[in-house]
């Protein structure tokens, strides 16, 4: 399967099965595009008027298009249906989980999957007892792995900080004796965020999510206090000054995009021009009936934006207004394995969401649907069938993906977005693919524009 | 190669996109 497209001054070759890209000219970007429906003199005969002036380099590019074929680097077959069968039969070790230490908050986000903070009425903070049963399930269940991973999620996490604290001091207390090496996140709206929690998430969390959306009215209209008042000039000074502390790294400024912001680029570059250097800025997952939801007819407008970005990113790369966007990250030449490309994100099976009360579920975005209940931290993952139908749920399994171009960057997509958006958690979120595959188009025309800045690429040399 | 310039060269021989 080959993908092409154009963007940025390039023509760009994705050979999809190898993961081979290739930079190449009108000529033979062409030449590509009719190589499996034409023979060779239909083909030359219609290049030869497209390109008069390069009639006498046909021979050429058919020679370089052919040593690719037979290099494996072009039209490659798909070969890795069985990998994936492998895959599903190991024994299942849980690697993550996300701790959601406070059902509640101090905003009103419009868009939350928590109901604007108000968890229908149930407000809840998870208690040590519950959170350390949680830490000892995900020891016990993790099998030979070392490095285990812990989210402070929410809700709110600030608003339960106390047993956050102890949390990681229990877990450190389990890294001496079970030989284990906690990671842990937190995800935090600002609004609580002091010098004493920043120097004790400067000394033991890895990452750090800032809950910031861009432009102060954007940020204002979705992210408002209960009041309705706006949070943004409370909590921008102090995500600066946190990004600094951590000296500009471990850490992600996230915001959402909706609806109301389809200009979401320029809520992109007012952050990365207030000093933030790793940002991420993400659709909003909301029901097709809200208001600020994305739409069809979002689309050609936010395909544009994500073009205008990275083509601005490329522009500010090595200066010292570069930055990093988490949606463009991508890894060419490493990478994980084509297994762990094509079984997804190991929601449901390798990693969990813990509620308040201690119940499981597949991942924070099915927290409170009763069909996904998946047991407690107490009596560990009793729904084995469901844990089954998460450990299937691959990209092989997705008809929409297996005839996709991005599924080996995109890893078969969200399951809960699928579930939302289709009823089946193997089914398809037609504007999240279609954004999806937008980014990867445009996180490699980045890497296509820095090789050809750095003059790397040439000669069919691997980068 | 003059029409081709290669970013990377096996995702077979590797026994999400940025992982």
């Amino acid at each position: 399967m080959v993908h092409q497209y154009k963007m940025g001054g390039y023509n760009i070759v994705m050979d999809v099965n190898s993961g081979a890209i290739h930079v190449v000219d009108d000529l033979t970007y062409d030449m590509i595009a009719m190589y499996e429906d034409a023979d060779r003199e239909s083909i030359f005969t219609e290049l030869e008027t497209r390109y008069p002036e390069q009639a006498g380099e046909l021979d050429e590019a058919w020679e370089e298009v052919t040593e690719l074929i037979a290099a494996g680097e072009l039209f490659t077959p798909d070969n890795y249906e069985s990998y994936i069968e492998e895959f599903a039969e190991r024994p299942v070790v849980v690697k993550a989980l996300c701790l959601h230490i406070a059902h509640d908050c101090n905003l009103a986000c419009r868009y939350c999957f928590a109901e604007e903070g108000e968890y229908h009425g149930r407000r809840e903070l998870m208690s040590f007892d519950v959170g350390r049963q949680a830490l000892d399930f995900l020891v016990e269940n993790s099998g030979s792995r070392r490095n285990l991973e812990v989210d402070f999620f929410g809700g709110e996490p600030l608003m339960n900080f106390q047993v956050v604290k102890d949390l990681v001091a229990y877990g450190r207390s389990l890294e001496k004796t079970r030989d284990k090496k906690f990671r842990f996140t937190l995800t935090t709206n600002g609004v609580l965020l002091d010098d004493g929690i920043m120097e004790f998430a400067n000394r033991e969390m890895d990452n750090v999510v800032l809950s910031i959306d861009g432009r102060k009215e954007v940020h204002d209209r979705m992210r408002p206090f209960p009041s309705k008042a706006g949070s943004y000039d409370l909590i921008l000074p102090k995500f600066l000054a946190f990004a600094e502390s951590r000296g500009q790294k471990n850490y992600y400024v996230r915001g959402t995009f909706t609806h109301y912001n389809t200009d979401f680029s320029k809520d992109v570059l007012h952050l990365a021009d207030l000093g933030f250097r790793r940002i991420s800025v993400e659709p909003v997952v909301a029901k097709a009936t809200d208001d600020y939801a994305i739409r069809e007819e979002d689309l050609e407008p936010l395909f544009r934006e994500y073009e205008k970005l990275a083509l601005e990113m490329v522009r500010r790369a090595g200066t010292d207004e570069d930055f990093t966007f988490f949606h463009f990250m991508i890894d060419l030449t490493g990478g994980p394995c084509v297994a762990k490309r094509l079984s997804g994100c190991g929601s449901g099976t390798e990693y969990l969401a813990v509620t308040p009360s201690g119940d499981l579920y597949p991942c924070h975005q099915f927290v409170g649907d009763p069909d996904f209940l998946m047991g407690n931290v107490a009596d560990g993952v009793v729904n084995l069938p469901l844990r089954k139908e998460f450990s299937q749920c691959n990209v092989y399994a997705k008809e929409k993906c297996r005839e996709c171009f991005a599924r080996f960057y995109c890893s078969g997509g969200c399951a809960a977005n699928a579930y939302n958006f289709s009823g089946d958690i193997r089914g398809a979120y037609d504007v999240g693919c279609a954004l999806e595959k937008k980014r990867v188009e445009c996180a490699i025309m980045i890497q296509a524009a820095l090789a050809a800045a750095t003059g790397k690429g040439e000669e069919h040399e691997a980068i | 190669m003059k029409h081709v310039k290669t970013l990377n060269t096996k995702l077979q021989n590797t026994k999400v996109g940025n992982q």
